[in-house]
Parts: C-alpha cells; sequence; structure tokens
C-alpha cells in the first residue's frame, strides 16, 4: 500500500515535470547557474590552497652560527628546538664542513671565490640550522624563541652568543597576503552562493507555482475523490526534487570540458594542480556536493511554494 | 443516513446563504432538490463535503458530525462520496480510462482493482467502446457519463450529483436520470440538484425545494412547482 502510493507520487512527479518541460527550463537554467558557481568556488578553493602549500612548504628559518660555536652547544639548542610544539620536525643540522662542502658545490664554476676560499685557509662558514614550523602562523613563537632584535629579517640578531644572524626572509609576506585572498575568496563565494541560491529558490518557486496554478484542474479532483495532502503535495515535491537533480547533472557534465580547458591553460600559472585531474580525482566528493545542493535546493522551493500555494 | 440539524450558513458579509435548514436523508433514498440560482443548493452540498463549514448547526453523517472531522478524516469521508458536477471536471489530458483510474489511485486502490474495475464501471454507464478516447473527443452526454463512472467507481455510499444536466441536451439529459437512477436501485443514495421540471416530473422521486436560502417544501413524490 505505501509502495504503491511512493510509486505512483514518484510517477506522477515525473508525469508533471515532462508535461511543463518549457516551465521547468527557467528554474534549470538558473539552478545551474548557482550550482556552477558552487563548484567553481570548490576549485578555486582547491587551486589557491594547493598554491599555498606550495608556497609555504619554501617558508622556513635559518640559524647561521658563529665560526667558533661549539657543535655540543649547537645539537643542545637543536634539541630544544625540537621540543618546541610548534616547530616540524626534523629540524635540520649541517656542521661547519657540511657547508662549506655545500658552499664549494655550489660555486664549483666560480674559481675566483674557490681560490679565494682556499686562500683564506681555514673555513670561515659557520653551522647551520634549518627549521621548519607546522603552520606558517607559528613562525612568530619560533622567532621569539630565539629572543630576536633588528628589522631586518635576513640578519637578526639572537640573545643566544653563539648564534651570528637568524634568516627569516619570509615568504611570510606573501603567505599572509595569499591567505588573505583565498579567506576574501571563500567569503565572496559563500555570499555570491548564499544569494543565487536565494534566487534559484524563489525562481523555482514561482515554477511551481505556475506548475501548482496549472495543475488545479487535477488538485480540485483529487481533493473531491479524497486523496490523502501528501498524495496531493508529493509529486511537486519530486517534481522540484528532479529539477535540482538535473541542473546538478547538467553542472557536472559542463565542468569536464571547462576543467579541461582550463587545466591546460593554467597549468603553468597555478604551477602543480591540474584542475582536470582534481576534477576526475574528486569527482564522488564533488558529485555528492552539487547533487545535494541541487536537490536540497529544489526539494525547499518546492516546500514553499506548496506550503503558500497549495491549500488541501 | 444524512442529516441536516437547523443548519445556518452566514458568510462574513452578512449575506445568509442558508437559514434552519433541517432535514434527513435514508439510506438507498433518491432525493431531489430544487431551487432558483442563489437558492442555498451549491452551499448546501458543499457544507455537506466538508467544503466548508456551518455557521450555525450540525451536518451529520451516519453518526459523525462532519464539521468535527480533522484533515485526515475528511479524506476518509469523501472517499465515501462521489460528486458529478454540472462542468465535468475531466482532466483534458488523459484518456477516459485514465480520468477513472485516476480517482482510484488517488483513494489508494491496487492497480489489478484498477484494471478490473474501470471497464466493469464504464460498462455500467454505457460507454466501454470510448475508454481510449480523451475527452475532447466525446460529446457533453459522454462526458457526463465518465463524470458519474469516476464518481462511483470507488463504490461510494452517496453520489452527489450537482446540476449534472445543465449542459445537456433534452435527450442526453434523460440518459443521465436513467443512470443516476440505476446506481440508486443498486443501492446507492443519490442527492441530485436540478433547474430541470422535466427531470423532476419524469423522476417521481422526493423533492426539497429551497427559496432564499430556507427548505420550503418537501414531497415525497414531488413535482417541481416554482
Amino acid at each position: 500500500m505505501m509502495w504503491i502510493k511512493i510509486k505512483r507520487i514518484v510517477h506522477s512527479g515525473f508525469y508533471s515535470f515532462w508535461r511543463n518541460g518549457f516551465v521547468s527550463l527557467s528554474s534549470i537554467l538558473v539552478m545551474v547557474v548557482t550550482l556552477f558557481v558552487i563548484g567553481s568556488t570548490i576549485f578555486s578553493g582547491a587551486i589557491l590552497s594547493s598554491t599555498l602549500n606550495q608556497i609555504k612548504d619554501k617558508v622556513d628559518i635559518n640559524v647561521y652560527f658563529l665560526t667558533t660555536a661549539n657543535e655540543d652547544e649547537i645539537l643542545a639548542l637543536k634539541k630544544n628546538l625540537e621540543q618546541l610544539p610548534e616547530v616540524a620536525p626534523p629540524v635540520v643540522y649541517l656542521s661547519k664542513e657540511e657547508v662549506l662542502a655545500s658552499f664549494k658545490k655550489r660555486h664549483q664554476n666560480d674559481e675566483f671565490t674557490l681560490q679565494a676560499l682556499d686562500e683564506l685557509g681555514e673555513n670561515p662558514l659557520g653551522a647551520t640550522l634549518n627549521i621548519k614550523a607546522k603552520d606558517p602562523s607559528q613562525y612568530e613563537s619560533i622567532i621569539n624563541f630565539f629572543g630576536l632584535k633588528g628589522t631586518e629579517c635576513s640578519s637578526l640578531e639572537s640573545k643566544f652568543p653563539i648564534i651570528d644572524k637568524v634568516n627569516y626572509c619570509q615568504n611570510k609576506d606573501a603567505i599572509d597576503r595569499l591567505t588573505n585572498i583565498i579567506n576574501s575568496a571563500n567569503r565572496l563565494g559563500f555570499i555570491l552562493t548564499i544569494f543565487l541560491i536565494i534566487i534559484s529558490v524563489l525562481i523555482t518557486f514561482n515554477t511551481l507555482r505556475l506548475v501548482i496554478y496549472m495543475s488545479r484542474d487535477e488538485i480540485n479532483v483529487m481533493r473531491l475523490v479524497g486523496a490523502s495532502t501528501n498524495y496531493i503535495r508529493g509529486p511537486f515535491f519530486v517534481a522540484g526534487a528532479i529539477y535540482g537533480f538535473i541542473s546538478a547533472i547538467i553542472t557536472l557534465i559542463l565542468f569536464y570540458p571547462i576543467t579541461i580547458w582550463l587545466a591546460n591553460t593554467t597549468e603553468s600559472f597555478f604551477v602543480g594542480l591540474n584542475i582536470f585531474h582534481y576534477y576526475t580525482a574528486n569527482f564522488g566528493e564533488i558529485f555528492l556536493i552539487i547533487v545535494g545542493s541541487g536537490v536540497a535546493i529544489g526539494a525547499i522551493s518546492s516546500y514553499l511554494a506548496v506550503r503558500k500555494y497549495l491549500k488541501v | 443516513m444524512i442529516h441536516f440539524d437547523k443548519v445556518s450558513k452566514i458568510y462574513p458579509d452578512n449575506s445568509v446563504a442558508l437559514e434552519d435548514v433541517s432535514f434527513s436523508v435514508e439510506p438507498k433514498e433518491f432525493v431531489s432538490i430544487v431551487g432558483h440560482s442563489g437558492a442555498g443548493k451549491t452551499t448546501l452540498l458543499k457544507m455537506f463535503l466538508a467544503e466548508e463549514k456551518p455557521t450555525k448547526g450540525k451536518i451529520f453523517f451516519e453518526s459523525t458530525d462532519i464539521s468535527t472531522l480533522k484533515k485526515g478524516q475528511i479524506n476518509d469521508f469523501r472517499r465515501k462520496v462521489g460528486v458529478v458536477f454540472q462542468d465535468f471536471r475531466l482532466l483534458p489530458d488523459r484518456n477516459v480510462y485514465e480520468n477513472i483510474a485516476f480517482a482510484m489511485e488517488a483513494a489508494g486502490r491496487e492497480d489489478e482493482e484498477i484494471e478490473a474495475d474501470v471497464p466493469h464501471v464504464l460498462e455500467l454507464v454505457d460507454l466501454s467502446k470510448k475508454i481510449w478516447n480523451f475527452p475532447h473527443e466525446l460529446s457533453g452526454g459522454e462526458k457526463q457519463r465518465v463524470s458519474i463512472a469516476r464518481a462511483i467507481v470507488n463504490q461510494p455510499d452517496v453520489v452527489i450529483a450537482d446540476e449534472p444536466t445543465g449542459n445537456l441536451d433534452p435527450l442526453n439529459t434523460y440518459d443521465i436520470v436513467q443512470i443516476l437512477k440505476k446506481i440508486n436501485d443498486l443501492g446507492t443514495t443519490v442527492i441530485l440538484t436540478t433547474h430541470n421540471k422535466g427531470v423532476i416530473d419524469s423522476l417521481k422521486k422526493r423533492v426539497l425545494t429551497m427559496e432564499n436560502g430556507r427548505i420550503i417544501r418537501d414531497d415525497k413524490e414531488g413535482k417541481y412547482v416554482i
């Protein structure tokens, strides 16, 4: 009995959708635009956060020790650093000799510098520590650990006497700026999405109002033969959900060529994230979000329309 | 079976549609209600169908007071009543079979029942040949027969016919009245409203005469007197 009712409600929902196809078109179009914006927000979020991660990865703190610094003291400091909750282990220690070796390697084509180094007779370079934070916002507290003074970020002075200087020339500014961009892009996307969702709900609401008006004879007859309230209202919910579902499918199909095109044109720009691969790799999730939003928008609109215009 | 107990209907603008109306209808009775337009016939039927509530008085169907029914109960109640209108109210985009099946679907009947009952009820109104036709392919009389078939297919206890012959020529009018009589003979209570003197005079059944919202005559084997 229940099953027959559900079957009939779904069936007449499809029927009403099909018969009012042209009226439904405007709802579907505006819903496609809304879902498209929701999808674009997902994509731009992915692009921006992958770019941010890459830049974050390039931020670090280099600590240069005096040439006279005792290795044991440096290692003790390293140990302390590794115990800080903000520091992402490992802290990389390069001894004086390793620093010299890598310096020589870096300048292997530069006869002049190497010659000057040889003439010096001793190793002028101090040992270094390379520190990475777990999160870019945590660099401040690591900097505090060293008790740094000075304004030039490339040569800050420390309270530790064995430290020559600390280099914290952050890509920090860049990160702050990018974080700001991401936050405001997200906020803008969110506001735009809300705005478009409201428009979609209103237009779908109006479409269903028209459909309800066109079906008034049918509704009258249903009432007279004693159809239950849910039986009369059900098909309109189904029709609303179908609008949402079809719009979602159209949107997902549209994203396919668009992401291919974007992937080709933006890959050199946003390094490392191929938007098309992102789309196909996360298709399940994106599918659920888009279809879910579509069906929800459709169902909410029909709920409002039915409540307002379908007095049973 | 049906009992109106001192029912009045006064609209918010103080116009009185019904005033102190009392009458009873027995099971299997055939009652005609006559009167000029605006005499209150349609208001009376609307109140019986629980589309409107009486301002004063009570309406009983069997032992239940219709005006106190809740929504879900109203639906159950309406399934016991079949309604036929002057303007047929068929769905234009569905054929005869679908129009009747639609009423059965709405009442929650099984598919097998629908397949068995629709041809049967069309036979009763003598329209088996037109089962796959659409309403615009039917004459007025045929449309009204479909509408009657739809009203009786859920086997209601009462059939209400609100001016069913108003749009029909004398020959079709005669046919429709004969069908209503047949339905009545099969055991269903019929309430008919009409303007048509010929119909009333040929029926030789009970007649209620209304004027200005009141019942002014109640004749056992009535004639059209106004």
